[in-house]
């Protein structure tokens, strides 16, 4: 995608100074935690904190998937109408299935596996379209984002696609009970990422996601096959917003044209809060999840003060995704 | 290619004369909507595409032009489209954001067509021909009403707001007034933007923040169906009670069925812009005399008329 010198991470400085950019956004986490903290005694309760871990989790494991197609110098904007379809189909299929499978968990294991296999399908699409079809992934995703978002809005008829109540009761452990007291949206996040940071630091494709992303011509030059890795990253995303959405479809068990809006807008703010350059090149796994969680902090401290009119929550929101990011690039040129 | 695209091209352009000339012995009505973006605008695209089979069947000589626009842009650019290629002779419009749009339906008024107006109020006085519009003080109204016979000696209670527009003011300031010179002590609110998921998320986190709540006020029961869920995981449901609005079915079936969570619902359904094409079109076709304000009232759904509501047909 981009020729220009490839943005290699700053060498850490000797001595007693801090990387910035390495500490930035845990730096940013710790001024919210300690914001939160002064604002609400019950904002470190185990309770509050498993709320948040589990709501960040569809969009954290989906940003980890966009971690990948963003190093690679890639980028898909489609992945919330993308949840948002896959949702409907998963509850459509669900809800199809009843009369010949009956209800349990048969019924529920069919919708997941129909869930994945889509997301691998329009990550196969979007994938083919940008690498065999020679199209900017940004036409590509910002075409399936409209195209994803009317299906949704088609299949649901305007109105909501809800799992039948019965089904809905089986799946609802799914997001609501957990191992240990630790609920399952969380057990998926932290397997996906320690899964993703493996796979980015030491594997073979993650560090061709890095080549491809920092020069594309170098890496085509040094045999690396660009459009098979590219194409991969792709279905990557797309398989890892089917697990997403098989966290999110339990939850309330119902799909509408409002699913998963600008999720897309959040799993790109996440990527690059957590330090992922976005012109590609160098992308941090456990940054990512350190980005999502800040993310899902805000609205969480936003929603237990009452100091902030509601109608600033978004400028609060800006700042803070401002902040994080100046705090690991501010002195980079200084 | 080349080919193919002029082809198209003249194609369109013989398709919009052609529209015009078969306009001539009908009359055409222009409908405008937002795109559904929430359970409550998926009603109201239903209900117009409804009523528009409907009248179709029953006035042939009437032609519908039907458009559903995602934001105010491309609902000026549709209305603009009825007037100059379909010749419409009315426009029914239930304007996504008014204010945005009041000077291009002025627009359409001045050239001499009867306009409909649905919902949402434009931003300068007499305009429209016809207002269809459910009662929004009287939604927040009868929602304070409820809440305060229910808890006489007062108590804490949280509100789940909608979008910050004119709508969700007239319904919070309705409710404020209703709750005044009560014991009933408004903790805190917050937008959940007629949302699933942010009813959840803003109500999860209400949960944590006040240890004592005994009702909630979300004026919208997609709020409340997140809402519900945030309760139960929190295992309070015997604390509290909920008072949505608008009239989901599920929500209808649940009072009706005497849940204890959401024992009521106020209405404010979005059939409102059935009713609206079908007093523009008898006024058109029939040549009835309707013009002024049409307020539907915001009833109290109780367990008791809760049948009188439940339309299994209904996606909303």
């Amino acid at each position: 995608m981009s020729v220009s010198a490839p943005d290699i991470p700053a060498k850490p400085k000797r001595g007693f100074r801090l990387d910035l950019k390495t500490v930035g956004p845990l730096l940013a986490l710790a001024l919210l935690v300690l914001l939160g903290i002064s604002l609400n005694e019950n904002f470190l309760s185990y309770n509050n904190l498993t709320n948040v871990l589990a709501r960040s989790s569809f969009i954290g494991i989906i940003a980890i998937g966009a971690t990948f197609v963003i190093t690679a110098g890639g980028l898909d904007l489609s992945v919330g109408s993308m949840a948002a379809v896959i949702a409907g189909v998963m509850i459509m299929v669900m809800n199809w299935l009843i009369p010949t499978m009956g209800i349990g968990w048969g019924v529920v294991i069919a919708g997941m596996a129909t869930g994945i296999l889509l997301g691998g399908v329009a990550g196969v699409f979007n994938g083919t379209m940008i690498t065999r079809g020679r199209i900017e992934a940004f036409i590509v995703t910002l075409g399936t984002m409209g195209i994803f978002r009317s299906l949704v809005t088609f299949l649901a008829d305007g109105g909501t696609l809800s799992l039948n109540f019965q089904v809905a009761d089986v799946y609802r452990p799914v997001y609501y009970a957990g191992l240990l007291g630790v609920p399952w949206p969380i057990i998926v996040f932290a397997l996906v990422a320690i899964g993703g940071e493996v796979v980015m630091r030491y594997t073979a494709f993650g560090r061709y996601c890095a080549a491809i992303g920092s020069n594309e011509q170098v890496a085509r030059y040094s045999s690396i096959n660009v459009d098979n890795v590219r194409l991969m990253t792709y279905i990557l995303q797309g398989v890892l917003v089917g697990v997403a959405v098989l966290l999110y479809v339990p939850r309330l068990g119902s799909a509408s044209s409002t699913t998963g809006v600008l999720w897309e807008l959040e799993a790109i703010a996440g990527v690059i809060i957590g330090g992922t350059t976005l012109k590609g090149g160098y992308g941090r796994i456990w940054g990512t999840v350190v980005g999502v969680v800040i993310l899902g902090l805000i609205g969480n401290i936003l929603n237990l003060q009452s100091l902030i009119s509601p109608y600033l929550n978004g400028a609060f929101q800006g700042v803070i995704i401002i902040l994080a990011v100046l705090l690991q690039r501010g002195r980079k040129n200084a | 290619m080349k080919l193919a695209k002029t082809l198209l091209a003249s194609a369109v352009i013989a398709g919009g004369l052609m529209g015009s000339v078969f306009a001539q012995d009908k009359v055409t009505i222009g409908v405008s909507v937002p795109a559904a973006d929430h359970g409550w605008t998926g009603g109201v695209n239903y209900f117009a595409q409804q009523a528009i089979t409907r009248l179709s069947t029953t006035y042939p000589n009437v032609e519908f032009v039907f458009a559903s626009a995602p934001d105010a842009p491309k609902q000026i650019a549709d209305i603009e489209d009825m007037v100059s290629t379909r010749g419409i002779d009315a426009l029914v419009i239930l304007p996504g954001d008014p204010d945005a749009m009041t000077s291009a339906i002025k627009q359409v008024k001045d050239g001499g067509k009867f306009v409909t107006v649905v919902d949402r109020q434009l931003s300068i006085d007499g305009v429209e021909d016809l207002y269809v519009a459910g009662d929004n003080p009287g939604l927040g109204a009868n929602a304070a009403a409820y809440i305060k016979e229910q808890l006489p000696e007062g108590g804490n209670i949280v509100i789940l707001r909608g979008l910050p527009i004119p709508i969700d003011q007239q319904r919070f300031d309705g409710f404020m007034s209703g709750i005044e010179g009560s014991n009933i002590k408004v903790l805190d609110d917050e937008f959940a933007n007629w949302n699933r998921d942010d009813g959840f998320k803003v109500m999860q986190d209400f949960l944590t923040r006040f240890p004592d709540i005994k009702a909630v006020w979300t004026q919208d029961d997609d709020i409340s169906l997140g809402a519900i869920e945030a309760i139960k995981q929190a295992g309070r449901e015997g604390e509290m009670f909920i008072v949505g609005g608008a009239g989901m079915q599920q929500i209808l079936q649940a009072v009706a069925d005497g849940s204890a969570l959401t024992p009521v619902d106020v209405s404010y359904s979005p059939a409102m812009i059935a009713t609206a094409i079908e007093l523009t079109t008898s006024h058109l076709v029939g040549g009835i005399h309707v013009d002024g304000r049409y307020i539907l009232d915001s009833t109290l759904i109780t367990k008791d008329n809760a049948a009188e509501f439940l339309d299994p047909a209904s996606p909303f």
